[in-house]
């Protein structure tokens, strides 16, 4: 299952929600939910901890529009808009935790 | 003419993800134009509307980032960020594109009781 979070995670508590549902498979951090996967963000540990049961993915055109792009935290999976629709299409189902 | 006011733009928001930040510049413009006594508080997600290096051609959007640096060109030159925001998200103060004054959550909250006027984005 492909799980899609769009919020930043200090402002929000979709991406724990998540993380405290979610049982495995892929998550793609997309828009503001990107800074979650910066090094020195305070969800950093959280993110770390997660990548045991998920495969976490995150879109780079939104990392670099936030010009954090050489900030990506080592173990997080970076795609483009066509890996965003590879990951939509291999999966059987999607969640998009607005 | 009266006697400037006190304004205080207070952003919260990142860039991108909402249309706050955009809209918020050209709020700034008008009452700079006005001869006011401006100052910008970038509080929680709004410092990451200062990183430097906003490269936006990927989701085909307007890169506003600039616009921050032609602030001081309206005589705003009063911008400050909350020093507990900026290290929560591993910031520091070379991160952004424009020079800041770092300040506490307490002096911040000082600096917003002495305002005339203050707007929330």
């Amino acid at each position: 299952m492909l799980h899609i979070i769009n919020k930043s995670p200090l402002t929000s508590v979709t991406l724990d929600s998540c993380l405290n549902t979610a049982t495995g498979g892929d998550i793609i951090l997309i828009e503001d939910a990107v800074y979650a996967a910066t090094s020195g963000n305070a969800a950093e540990a959280r993110l770390r901890e997660a990548m045991s049961k998920f495969k976490i993915h995150v879109l780079m055109p939104d990392l670099e529009a936030r010009g954090l792009g050489d900030r990506l935290i080592d173990g997080v999976s970076p795609v483009d808009y066509g890996g965003f629709v590879d990951l939509a299409s291999n999966n059987k189902t999607s969640q998009s935790w607005l | 003419m009266s006697e400037a006011k006190k304004f205080m733009f207070v952003y919260r928001k990142a860039p991108y993800g909402t249309i706050y930040a955009l809209e918020s510049l050209e709020v700034v413009l008008i009452s700079a134009a006005f001869d006011q006594d401006v100052s910008l508080v970038f509080l929680d997600d709004g410092v990451y509307q200062l990183k430097k290096g906003q490269q936006t051609k990927g989701i085909e959007t307007k890169n506003f980032s600039p616009a921050y640096r032609a602030l001081e060109d309206y005589d705003v030159e009063k911008l400050y960020v909350e020093k507990e925001a900026m290290e929560m998200r591993g910031l520091t103060e070379e991160d952004f594109l424009v020079p800041v004054t770092v300040l506490s959550r307490a002096e911040m909250g000082k600096l917003m009781d002495e305002q005339d006027v203050v707007l929330s984005f």
